[in-house]
């Protein structure tokens, strides 16, 4: 097995017990950047010189016998987390020269943590998009057919994980930027609990939204790096911390949503979803319908409040202190400003941002309701497989609707891990587990025993 | 629904080319119609959710801190004067 294609976990147990160096693990990664990266378009800037500095620092910290949880661990970083003296664009042409003078609060902590940067990875420019298409430095490709969509938006980080050019990568997720992209790559992505972990210093997309997570191989995995980077900032106010009991799977009920399967899902996502409810049961929880009747109304509840907070918070580009003039925002960043300032606009605000507001508060509490009957909730991540490149590309409300599944997580501010559960047609897709707020470790307890009786992550595409 | 693409974005401080306008008019009209979907629900004495964990009045001590050196804070503008960002005119005589 070659370095590059080892977990977190395994690479750590490598490093300490010195059957290789964080310098020869980094230039496996970086090796592996440089032989695909033309081709899949999953970086925007690879910090080699910065990358091979910190390394050697590793090593020499784990040879004075330090130890730290990603100590020499090689991560990439969507180009979304402000890093101190390297560029960090949003896939924007606005940034496009920007670099911050300081580290956002996770990269720090990641830092912090021992762990090696390699780069800054591609992504819808600002977050906007469900298929990595509206970067202004061109779309990732899917490793597993590169003429297929990514998922969006942190399609470069879901890409560089599941094509082993670093060991996780971090995202953002605000509609459902790191579940479905970590679907449609055959690896593990966790949207945490709204304030679990700090938005400061991470390129604001919709406040009350913005949910920090990340992408890796195993579910084990996720469990480390968001013991690295959650947790109560001073820098972010919504940031809080909540401890949440663990019991074990076999007393578990999982539920199903009974609405869903109405919902237009793909013929073979459907079959390898009754699969994965098999399997878990197999494995001792058991299964029940539940109702979320509101669900319907999430997609138009999540856009009217996600563009109205976009077009606030892209209000501060000037063009005058950083990032250039206006008029080189894409075609998404302004359909979704003008949305937005349409929806809170003197006469509006009611019929649109206030109904909104209250749209949600129903959908939090269809959640609320079900998880007083179970303790975790499955559900695909998209109702269907990858798509074509271009597919859904000059139909916004089309690429809209892929959310459908994963919105009212945000909504709701509730955690979700997309596991991967196999592949229809050669490419992959996965399931999302749902819990209350803060029940982080129950999704990976559920996830972690799904994966091990699976072993989905050991497919890996050829590239 | 249709939306006035010009007033929006002149709203906005987004410059349009004339050949957006009416592609944008239609996507937007197209997303307009189908949030309506919203009326259908009725939110009659339901209370808005703004801050979804249920945090009231954040607050910390007010103490002045290091922060961002001048020069750090000039770093990214190509427009500045005398230590300044230089910004147009907003009045005129």
């Amino acid at each position: 097995m070659k370095l590059n294609e080892l977990t977190i976990k395994e690479a750590r147990e490598g490093l300490k017990s010195k059957k290789f160096s964080s310098v020869e693990l980094t230039k496996a990664c970086l090796e592996q950047i440089k032989k695909h990266n033309k081709d899949l378009n999953a970086f925007i800037t690879v910090t080699e010189k910065e990358a091979l500095d910190q390394a050697k620092s590793a090593d020499e910290l784990i040879s004075s016998g330090q130890d730290l949880p990603l100590l020499g661990i090689p991560i990439a970083l969507k180009d979304l987390f402000s890093t101190k003296g390297i560029k960090t664009t949003a896939g924007s042409k606005v940034l496009e020269n920007y670099v911050p003078q300081y580290d956002a609060t996770v990269v720090k902590k990641i830092k912090d943590a021992g762990a090696v940067i390699v780069g800054k990875t591609n992504l819808d420019a600002w977050a906007h998009g469900s298929s990595g298409e509206n970067s202004d430095f061109g779309p990732t490709k899917n490793p597993w057919n590169k003429e297929y969509v990514p998922g969006g938006s942190s399609s470069g980080s879901a890409v560089s994980v599941a094509s082993d050019m670093c060991l996780a990568a971090t995202g953002t997720d605000t509609g459902g930027s790191i579940r479905l992209p970590a679907s449609f790559n055959n690896v593990v992505g966790l949207k945490p609990t709204y304030g679990k972990v700090s938005r400061y210093g991470i390129i604001a997309m919709a406040s009350s939204l913005d949910s920090i997570g990340h992408f890796t191989k195993t579910v084990e995995d996720s469990e480390i790096m968001l013991s690295v980077t959650g947790g109560k900032d001073i820098m972010d106010a919504t940031t809080l911390e909540k401890k949440h009991e663990v019991k074990p799977l076999k007393k578990m009920k999982i539920g199903i949503v009974a609405q869903y399967s109405f919902m237009g899902i793909d013929k073979n996502l459907k079959t390898l979803l009754d699969n994965a409810d098999k399997q878990l049961k197999k494995l001792g929880a058991n299964t029940e319908y539940i109702s979320l009747p509101n669900t319907q109304y999430a997609t138009a509840c999540y856009y009217i409040i996600q563009p109205s907070e976009v077009s606030s918070n892209l209000a501060r580009y000037d063009g005058i202190r950083y990032g250039s003039a206006r008029q080189n925002f894409g075609d998404e960043a302004k359909r979704r400003i003008m949305l937005g300032t349409y929806t809170l606009s003197a006469g509006y605000y009611d019929a649109y941002y206030k109904k909104a507001m209250q749209v949600r508060t129903l959908i939090k509490q269809d959640f609320n309701y079900a998880f007083k009957k179970v303790d975790a909730i499955i559900t695909p991540v998209s109702p269907t497989p990858p798509w074509k490149l271009g597919e859904k590309i000059n139909d916004p409300l089309k690429m809209y609707l892929s959310d459908i599944f994963t919105v009212t997580a945000n909504l709701a501010g509730i955690p979700g891990l997309s596991v991967p559960i196999g592949f229809s047609n050669g490419l992959p897709v996965g399931m999302q587990i749902l819990g209350p707020q803060f029940s982080e470790a129950r999704l990976f307890q559920i996830g972690y025993a799904y994966e091990q009786a699976t072993q989905w992550y050991k497919q890996k595409p050829k590239l | 629904m249709k939306i006035d693409v010009v007033h929006v974005a002149k709203l906005a401080n987004l410059p349009l080319k004339s050949e957006e306008k009416e592609k944008f008019e239609k996507q937007l009209s197209e997303i307009l119609s189908y949030v309506e979907k919203l009326k259908e629900v009725n939110t009659e004495n339901v209370e808005i959710t703004s801050q979804v964990t249920g945090l009231e009045n954040v607050t910390r001590k007010d103490e002045a801190k290091p922060s961002l050196s001048q020069d750090d804070a000039l770093s990214n503008t190509k427009s500045q004067h005398n230590g300044f960002f230089k910004v147009k005119a907003i009045l005129t005589e």
